[in-house]
């Protein structure tokens, strides 16, 4: 594991910084000046999450319920267990479509399953269409941020970025940037033979899909190649058509301060007649990857509720210091760090829960509730009982634990060792605290001692 | 009315002025204050880096030291740690020890919503001279919901003038996180950073706050920057008549 780090580095990369400071800070305006405008916020807080919340107690149920609408409407729809089931699902829907160039929406799952990775072994080429993905793809990088992928460049960074690989004037004027790229991607769209897009929401009852966006990437992704293959996490279905309601006055204000997408397509099944638009074929990917795993219990089982929306991200005093790539893990910030150990063991990711203060402006911001610090302090609790005793690090740290733990369950040795530390100056080695902070040293006297010393009898002083 | 002090080990033995403070300001409001010595550690340190069982050891203690006080209202000078003990009907599994700790939250308080929300006071009869700025510590503002409470209290004091950081400052975490300061100090500072920055730019004589342990945080930088800013436990303020 590589957090500490890679969040050292960060934290020298003053661009970095500054292109953090900026965008979280106004993603965080932008959300509180749309929230404001909602009457009952914290109704529909509580609205949405309940509606997980059943879902997720009957999530067999309302898959096999969408799958069925969804068939019913023509698409096909695959289950995958894992990462490399989903990348082989749909390497082969694009060998068999004789796919060489397939444009792709933003998806976070894909990201989960290295499906770039994976199709590029096969000889297919993934593009990239979302502007921020798609810059994040050229600068060979991976997204630092599950809405904004490049939230960690700055505008002079794109514009020498373009300049190098699109061979364009270096600038940084936003609408030369998006430009270029928009000319650079119709062609691109023009040749792909399939379209690969995630899933905000799937309704059970009707077997609908629905993604929002803001540049029309994914209608063009999902409607101008004749197959569509979209991918989803099995979290994301919800009962009701109904229930969009609540999800869709939640998740844009929260993601990025809209009162609404520039986009919301909702696609139910292939096109019907020949003079239609849309694909012919539609295939839907059904991803598990560790998912019901989380089920097992209530703590745990919260973190499925994540619509994605990336607020907990902005809030978190951590991911506005250090970015999203320190995290090492394809989810970063608060959500990541709950959602990466859970999805992929403890094992590489045992550092991520400790990656914060417990400050808990994720839980407050939450557009559905997650208590995050709980899920964070459940996890440390599992990372202590599995490593056992092994390794230095751990056996001082289990070693000064007890010892805190004796100590403290004796007020008189609790006194006594304090008083000693007291009189001999010992001071704690913290070379992590001292080397930028001051100590503060015991009080000469302390508050116990106060209280014998007179001030339990001096009551009305 | 009877209360016991929560003192808290870091007020105790690094910030006993906080702790003094207190059981001034509460005897002030006519509050008769008792102290059980045997009281130590709320078990925080052991519950946020994942040793449970060290934790539930020292909440059954302190549910047990508690119980046993007959008190009207358990009051601390600490949002932290009063947030820890309601936090630990979920940290106990036995039914019959978390309905104990549930009775015992329901009757313990930070200090400032035990005076503002509990007592009904808003002027504690302070006088301080000096511009003061309040740092939201986090888990007496999000766990605990105190936000007004502190500010209605310190708007009373005679000579004081609060000065509010922009919103985005105020309430933005110091860094600390326990042991968090120690375990990646460089991100832990790099937060630190951008409070005291915003302290600083506010113009004032100290910075006040409801936990040592945020102070400890924020006065630590402060003083390694040769600030003049001082930082003050909103009990040292309320305590403080001259």
């Amino acid at each position: 594991m590589t957090f500490d780090r890679d969040a050292r580095t960060a934290l020298a990369d003053g661009q970095l910084r500054g292109a953090l400071r900026h965008a979280t800070t106004l993603f965080g305006e932008r959300r509180r000046a749309a929230i404001a405008e909602v009457p009952d916020w914290e109704g529909a807080r509580d609205r949405a999450r309940a509606i997980k919340d059943e879902t997720l107690l009957r999530l067999d149920r309302y898959l096999e319920q969408f799958a069925a609408n969804a068939e019913r409407a023509g698409a096909r729809v695959h289950w995958a267990r894992d990462a490399a089931e989903a990348c082989e699902i749909i390497a082969r829907i694009a060998e068999r479509r004789g796919a060489r160039t397939i444009v792709k929406s933003k998806s976070m799952a894909s990201e989960e399953i290295h499906l770039n990775a994976a199709l590029a072994r096969r000889g297919i080429e993934p593009v990239e269409t979302d502007l921020g993905e798609y810059i994040v793809q050229l600068a060979g990088e991976t997204p630092s941020h599950i809405v904004a992928p490049a939230i960690h460049k700055t505008r002079a960074q794109i514009g020498a970025l373009f300049a190098e690989k699109l061979g364009t004037e270096p600038s940084d004027d936003i609408a030369t940037l998006a430009a270029a790229a928009r000319q650079a991607l119709r062609r691109r769209f023009a040749e792909a033979d399939l379209g690969v897009s995630g899933v905000n929401f799937a309704v059970a009852e009707t077997g609908t899909i629905l993604i929002l966006e803001n540049e029309g990437n994914a209608r063009l992704t999902t409607s101008l190649p004749r197959t569509h293959v979209a991918l989803m996490g099995i979290e994301k279905v919800i009962p009701r058509f109904a229930d969009l309601e609540v999800f869709l006055r939640l998740l844009p204000r929260s993601g990025t301060g809209q009162a609404l997408t520039a986009y919301q397509s909702l696609l139910t099944g292939t096109k019907r007649q020949p003079a239609d638009e849309g694909p012919e074929e539609l295939h839907i990917v059904l991803l598990d990857n560790g998912r019901s795993r989380m089920l097992a219990s209530p703590v745990t089982r919260q973190t499925l509720a994540c619509i994605r929306c990336g607020a907990c991200l902005n809030a978190c005093p951590v991911y506005r210091q250090i970015g999203g790539h320190a995290y090492g893990s394809v989810y970063p910030g608060p959500i990541g760090a709950v959602l990466t150990p859970q999805l992929l063991g403890m094992g590489e990711s045992a550092d991520l829960p400790y990656a914060s203060s417990l400050c808990g402006a994720c839980r407050d911001v939450c557009p559905v509730k997650i208590d995050i610090p709980a899920v964070l302090l459940h996890l440390r609790a599992q990372a202590v009982a599995r490593r056992g005793s092994t390794g230095t690090g751990t056996l001082l740290e289990r070693l000064a634990f007890s010892s805190y733990a004796a100590v403290m369950a004796r007020p008189r040795l609790f006194e006594w060792v304090m008083r000693w530390a007291r009189r001999l100056h010992i001071v704690p080695p913290l070379g992590a605290w001292t080397k930028w902070r001051d100590l503060r040293p015991l009080a000469p006297r302390s508050f116990r001692d106060e209280w014998r010393a007179g001030l339990r009898d001096t009551a009305g002083s | 009315m009877r209360v016991s002090l929560f003192v808290t080990c870091l007020a105790d033995q690094l910030w006993p002025a906080a702790a003094v403070g207190a059981v001034r300001v509460l005897r002030r409001v006519g509050c008769d204050v008792q102290f059980d010595e045997r009281q130590t550690c709320c078990g925080q340190p052991a519950f946020n880096t994942g040793y449970r069982p060290d934790a539930c050891a020292l909440a059954r203690r302190l549910i047990e030291i508690f119980e046993s006080s007959g008190a009207d209202a358990i009051v601390s000078p600490s949002g932290s740690c009063t947030a820890m003990l309601h936090h630990y009907e979920q940290l106990l599994e036995d039914a019959g020890w978390r309905a104990r700790a549930r009775a015992l939250a329901e009757r313990t308080y930070e200090l400032s919503s035990f005076l503002v929300n509990r007592l009904g006071v808003d002027d504690v009869g302070a006088s301080f001279a000096g511009r003061l700025t309040w740092h939201d510590a986090c888990h007496g503002l999000r766990d605990l919901k105190i936000r007004e409470e502190p500010r209605r209290l310190l708007h009373h004091v005679r000579g004081a003038e609060l000065v509010e950081l922009p919103p985005a400052s105020a309430e933005t975490c110091c860094g600390f996180g326990g042991t968090f300061s120690v375990k990646y100090p460089e991100i832990s500072v790099a937060i630190l950073d951008e409070k005291v920055d915003a302290i600083d730019r506010a113009g004032v004589d100290a910075v006040v706050s409801g936990d040592a342990s945020c102070l400890m945080q924020i006065g630590g930088r402060l003083s390694r920057r040769r600030s003049l800013v001082r930082a003050l436990h909103l009990a040292e303020v309320l305590a403080s008549t001259t």
